[in-house]
Formats: structure tokens, C-alpha cells, sequence
């Protein structure tokens, strides 16, 4: 694993040899975040995002396994069991606002790693397995966090459920018996929102253990770095820890900052007033809307306005509702094929001009036009520029990024990180 | 392959995308929304301030004790509190007798059971009681108001966009709707005659469609005697009430605002010991 100059971890004391010789824990922990994990030592910012996001998920679990122990999992007391930890709980208010908003900050940090990937080719080999992974992680954090939503049972948490296992029914022929079977019956429910319970509790262990692989994997090849050139020796590296750990720590405390300046100062500023009125079946909110982590997706979702038929004939192959699930569904899922749609051998966007391009240019306008749309009422305005953006969006993937792979030139690679850190600097970010 | 695939699925993707585009443009070009009355005249809330804004804003006591005494007098004969207990009533500044002595004296008693028979019965309010609400339950509550539910109001300023400023602009924004004018001076009944308000219903621009079940609860000065000698103005009462129910929503609202300062100057110091320790090891690296 990792490289052979890596430092070997030697136990000092009786005790640290003689748990080293029986269970080497330490020896693995220093080995994979300690001295013994040699890393690039050209990092920016953008590598403390991964750290980043295992703090969030630790927060959010330890927030969660306490608000469980005051949660009640039923149509008729889960909102009130909500308000109670808010008004009666010690410090329940804190740990509601914190668990809330830290779903928040996990996806602020998880985008920010997954642009940072997708800028710099961390997809490309040697590390596909770390960028198949993360995607996998990026999934389950998104039934996490939907099924967690569900749970104040609120008028957006009910309705979100409804709108979001809908998707299932428009699947042809087994699509509603799916969606009974998913939901324990013909609407959210007492059979839902247990269920939903049960599985938001087991999913963040699932998430952790798919971490685990995915860091196990990074060891395999090493960090990759921003000039995108491999590592030649050992005067390109410099031991995890104390290096990164220091700017980790840095990174860490900008963080926390951000986080609690949102959990204190504006807790309800990125929740919708709705979900404080309890869910009422019998009343459907103005305008469903999920969270803004999901927004891009919903927009993809919506865009789809016309049937895949055969032109006058009035056959439809696929209803623009299906149409709208699957590209939904594979709006995420193209990243699995990723490494495999961009062929260009240079890995980091600094070099490759025309790709940095398309990025600054055409993807990332293209998700923030998707999400400020997903929030939007379907008023033309609205529903034409997602339309724009979500076409922009898969052609980016599926078709520009493989042309782009192929007609580029990209520009002169340093010839080490070394060279590249000492000699002439690095060309400016696009 | 997998790149020949993923070029028929792109274009077969973006391909409907732009279709519906142009399905789109034409529909809208075909048959254009039509203005909607909400659209034209629904009013955004009234510029108002608290005492509790921004963060380092904390409860005017004397407000929330002037804006409960406007719940219980005007507002509880309609709409229930049931997430608030009268113990929480300690926050604002009463004693332990006063809030014994609001319990006991709370116009609704508290369901209970006769103890001999078990019959069902009221009781006299005790602390330790969440609020009692006016009606049984929804049936009541609607038969007694033209089949329309007042909402329960422990959370109602976290529970609509805008929050007490929208409480305190829907008190104050019944108008009469015979030659109402918005503020580009178009007459609403002028360009939707059939925009009358229905009967039954009163004309509000702050309520989300314009017109709401609940007649103007503070229609006039007065409706109170504030203990502190205040003039029960309308706004000063709407003001009050507004600050009441966002004490309700957030009782806990100080003590946030406070442990986040703590926080933050926690934070501050670690960040900045973060960052001299990362620049002292980092300081013989080139990076």
C-alpha cells in the first residue's frame, strides 16, 4: 500500500508493541491518516473536503442517535415529539438545529468534494474505484437524507413522500404494486413513517462502511493532486500527519464557523415554513418543494414536459412523467460511467483549456440555474431555463466531455509536483 | 461502447429537453397565463421591527406579557395553543404564583373525568398544563366558524413565510374592497370583477389568495386594558401579539442566540490556534 518511503509506524512503549503484535489498530490508523500515509504536497483547499465531509457525518450522527432517544415515530406524535425536544429537551433545540442544518453542511461539503473530483479528474485511473464509491456515498446520503425529512412529519415532509415515492408508480406495470410495497401502503403512512425511521437510523452505518472502502481505496494509488502528475519520489510528499492534519484543522474551524453561524443565527433559513404545520393528508401545500440539495434533481425532474411517441400516430413509448424519473435517476448515475466518458489522459483541468472551459462555463452555470428552477412555481420562465439547463446538463456528460477528450490539446504538464511547487507557478484558474 | 451509448442516450435526453423546449414556448406564445388576481394584488409584509431581531436581539418582557394578555383576551376564543403549557408562561417574567394564578383563571378549563363517575368533565387550568384549546376538536371548531379551522398558533410565525411581520401585516390588512387600489393605483374590482370577496370571507391583500374566513379580530383601540398602562392602539396590539407568538414558536430563541456567540468565540480562538499551527509546520515546506 501507498509508497515505499512511507514511515514505518514503530511502537514505543510495552503496551503499544504488545497490542501491535495482537490487533494492530494503531498501526492502521497511522497508516492511513497518520505519518505513514505519504500525500502530494501540493494540496489546496479544495483536499479538505473529504475530511469535511466525514466530520458531517459524524456530526449527524451523534446528534441523531441523541434526538432518536426523545423521537416518536407515529402520524399523531411524531411532529409534537419534534416540537418537544425544541421546547422540553435539554439543549434539544440545539441538537434539532444542529442535526437539520448539518444535513445541509454534509451536501454543501459533499458537492464542494464531488466538483472538486470532477475539476481535477480525481475519476480517472488509477482511482476509479474511489470515484465509483463516492458516487454509491452520494446516493445513500440522498435516501438518507429524504427519508430523515420525512420524519417531523410535517405538511413538506408528508407531501415529499408522497411526491417522491409517486416516481416509483410511473415505472409501466410494476410501478404502483413497487410503491405500496415500498410504503406499506397506499399513501405515507404509519407503515412509511416507521419504516422510514427504522432505515434513516441504519443508513449512516451503511454510509460510514462504504467510507471506509472508499478511503481504503484512495490508499491504494495516494491523493491525487492539482497539477494532476503522479508522484516520482519522495521529495513530492510530505507525511499526512502532521501536515495535513494541521490544514485540516484550519479547514475544520472555517467550517464549524460557517455551520454554527447558520445552526444559531438562521436555523430556519435554508427549511421551508411549511414543514412547521403539522402533515395534513387533506391539505396539499401551493408548492411541493424539496430540499435545496435536491433542487437541481427536481428541476431535471420537471423539465421533462412532452411524450416519447411515434409523431402522429398518438403512440406513446414513454410518458414525459417516466421520461422525467429516469432522467432523474441518471442525471446521477452517468457519474458511475465518468472515468470511462472522459478519455483525456490529463487529469487536471489546469491543463486542459478547452475542458475548463465547458466546466466554468457550461456545467456549473447550467446547476445553478437547475437549482434556483427546482425552488421555482412552473411558470414558463422557469420551465424554459431548466429545460436549457438540464439539455446542457446530459449533453455535458454524455456527449461534449467524450468530444472534448478526444479534439483537445491539453497544455504542457510539469514534469513533478516538486518542479511544479518550486519552479515556474501554476497557470491561473480559469 | 459505453461512450457510442452514452452519445445516443445524451442526445435522445437533450433531444426532448429542447423538444419540450419549443413545446413549451409554443404553448406559452398559444395561450399566455393569464394574469392571476394574487398576482397583482397580494401585498408583501409591512416593514415592522422587534426587539428580538437579529442576533443579538433578545424578548421585550413587557411585549409578550402585553401580547399574551391579547391572545387570552382576543385571539384564545378561536384558536387553540396546544404546544405551549402554562408553566412555559415562567419565561416571561411571572412568578410562580402569577402563572398558578393565569392557569387557574384561563377562560377554557381543562378536559378531565369526573373522579367519582368518570364522566367526562373540566377542571381549573394547573401549570403543569398545555394550554387548553377552545374547541373539542376540528368538528367544533369548524361548525362554530362558517366550516372554516382557526389555526393552532403555537407555531404559526415559523409556520409562514415572513413570519411576525406577516402576523402583524394580516392583523392590520383588512381594507374594504369596494374601490381597493394597489400601489400602482389599479382598481381591483376594475380588473377582476370576478374577484369579489365571497360572503363569509373578508377581504385581506396580506392573506395568501385575498380573502380569509377570520373577520378583523382587533377591528378597534381598546379591545385590551394593557396592565402597564400602554394605549391598546390596533398596532400597538397586532405589534405585541406578533412578539407574543414568536415567543411561542421559539421559546428557546435566547438561549440559542447566546450559546452562539459562545460558540463563535469558541471557534474564533481554535481557528486561529489552527491556523499558527498550520503555518509554523508548513513553514520550511514550499507548497
Amino acid at each position: 500500500m501507498s509508497f515505499p518511503w512511507a514511515q514505518e509506524y514503530k511502537p514505543q512503549g510495552t503496551v503499544s508493541k504488545w497490542v501491535d503484535e495482537r490487533l494492530p489498530l494503531p498501526r492502521l490508523v497511522y497508516n492511513a491518516v497518520g505519518a505513514g500515509y505519504p500525500v502530494p504536497r501540493n494540496l489546496n483547499y479544495f483536499w479538505n473536503f473529504g475530511v469535511l465531509a466525514g466530520v458531517a457525518l459524524v456530526i449527524q450522527i451523534v446528534t441523531g442517535i441523541v434526538l432518536a432517544m426523545h423521537y416518536y415515530a407515529s402520524v399523531d406524535g411524531a411532529f409534537n415529539s419534534v416540537e418537544h425536544i425544541m421546547r422540553d429537551v435539554n439543549a434539544g433545540w440545539f441538537l434539532r438545529y444542529a442535526h437539520m442544518n448539518g444535513a445541509s453542511f454534509f451536501f454543501i461539503v459533499v458537492y464542494i468534494h464531488i466538483f472538486r473530483g470532477l475539476f481535477y479528474g480525481s475519476y480517472k485511473a488509477p482511482r476509479e474505484m474511489i470515484w465509483l464509491l463516492g458516487v454509491t456515498i452520494f446516493l445513500l446520503m440522498m435516501a438518507t437524507a429524504f427519508m430523515g425529512y420525512v420524519l417531523p412529519w410535517g405538511q413538506m415532509s408528508f407531501w415529499g413522500a408522497q411526491v417522491i415515492t409517486g416516481f416509483f408508480s410511473a415505472i409501466p406495470l410494476v410501478g404502483e404494486p413497487l410503491r405500496q410495497l415500498l410504503l406499506g401502503g397506499f399513501a405515507p403512512d404509519q407503515a412509511a413513517l416507521n419504516r422510514f425511521f427504522s432505515l434513516h437510523y441504519l443508513m449512516p452505518f451503511v454510509i460510514a462502511g462504504v467510507i471506509i472502502l472508499h478511503v481504503w481505496a484512495l490508499h491504494i494509488p495516494g491523493s491525487s493532486n492539482p497539477t494532476g502528475v503522479s508522484v516520482k519520489g519522495e521529495q513530492d510528499t510530505v507525511p499526512f500527519h502532521p501536515y495535513y492534519t494541521a490544514k485540516d484543522g484550519f479547514g475544520l474551524g472555517i467550517f464549524l464557523i460557517l455551520f454554527v453561524a447558520v445552526t444559531f443565527f438562521a436555523p430556519n433559513m435554508l427549511g421551508h415554513p411549511d414543514n412547521y404545520i403539522p402533515a395534513n393528508p387533506l391539505s396539499t401545500p401551493a408548492h411541493i418543494v424539496p430540499e435545496w440539495y435536491f433542487l437541481p434533481f427536481y428541476a431535471i425532474l420537471k423539465a421533462f414536459t412532452v411524450d416519447f411517441g411515434i409523431p402522429f400516430t398518438g403512440i406513446i413509448i414513454i410518458p414525459a412523467k417516466l421520461m422525467g424519473v429516469l432522467a432523474m435517476f441518471g442525471s446521477i448515475l452517468l457519474l458511475f460511467f465518468l472515468p470511462w466518458l472522459d478519455t483525456s489522459p490529463v487529469r487536471s483541468g489546469h491543463y486542459r483549456p478547452l475542458f475548463r472551459k465547458f466546466f466554468w462555463y457550461g456545467l456549473i452555470p447550467s446547476l445553478v440555474v437547475l437549482t434556483y428552477c427546482g425552488g421555482k412555481p412552473p411558470y414558463t420562465q422557469w420551465v424554459v431555463l431548466s429545460q436549457i439547463a438540464a439539455a446542457y446538463y446530459f449533453a455535458h456528460f454524455l456527449i461534449i466531455l467524450p468530444i472534448v477528450s478526444r479534439i483537445e490539446r491539453p497544455l504542457a504538464l510539469p514534469n513533478s509536483i516538486t518542479e511544479a511547487v518550486t519552479g515556474k507557478p501554476l497557470p491561473a484558474a480559469a | 461502447m459505453v461512450r457510442l451509448i452514452a452519445f445516443l442516450v445524451g442526445l435522445f435526453f437533450s433531444g426532448m429537453l429542447l423538444l419540450g423546449l419549443g413545446d413549451t414556448v409554443v404553448s406559452a406564445i398559444k395561450e399566455p397565463a393569464l394574469p392571476t388576481v394574487e398576482a397583482g394584488f397580494h401585498e408583501e409584509t409591512l416593514p415592522v421591527t422587534f426587539a428580538h431581531d437579529g442576533p443579538l436581539g433578545k424578548f421585550d418582557r413587557g411585549q409578550l406579557q402585553r401580547g399574551l394578555k391579547v391572545y387570552s383576551e382576543v385571539c384564545a376564543a378561536c384558536h387553540s395553543m396546544k404546544l405551549v403549557a402554562f408553566r412555559d408562561f415562567a419565561a416571561l417574567g411571572y412568578s410562580e404564583d402569577q402563572v398558578k394564578a393565569l392557569a387557574k383563571g384561563w377562560k377554557t378549563e381543562v378536559p378531565s373525568i369526573n373522579p367519582e363517575t368518570g364522566e367526562p368533565a373540566t377542571r381549573p387550568g394547573i401549570p403543569a398544563d398545555k394550554i387548553p384549546s377552545p374547541f373539542a376538536n376540528e368538528t367544533a371548531a369548524r361548525a362554530a366558524n362558517n366550516n372554516a379551522l382557526p389555526p393552532d398558533l403555537s407555531l404559526i410565525t415559523k409556520a409562514r413565510e415572513g413570519g411576525p411581520a406577516y402576523v402583524y401585516s394580516l392583523l392590520l390588512g383588512y381594507r374594504d374592497q369596494a374601490g381597493y387600489k394597489n400601489e400602482e393605483g389599479k382598481e381591483l374590482l376594475k380588473e377582476f370583477p370576478d374577484a369579489a370577496t365571497p360572503p363569509g370571507l373578508h377581504f385581506n391583500p396580506w392573506f395568501a389568495n385575498l380573502n380569509i374566513a377570520m373577520a378583523n379580530p382587533i377591528a378597534s383601540d381598546d379591545l385590551v386594558t394593557y396592565d402597564d398602562g400602554t394605549k391598546a392602539t390596533r398596532a400597538q396590539m397586532a405589534k405585541d401579539v406578533s412578539a407574543f407568538l414568536t415567543w411561542t414558536a421559539e421559546p428557546k430563541m435566547e438561549n440559542r442566540k447566546s450559546a452562539g456567540w459562545a460558540a463563535l468565540g469558541f471557534l474564533l480562538i481554535f481557528t486561529i490556534l489552527a491556523f499558527m499551527s498550520y503555518r509554523t509546520i508548513w513553514a520550511d515546506k514550499k507548497h
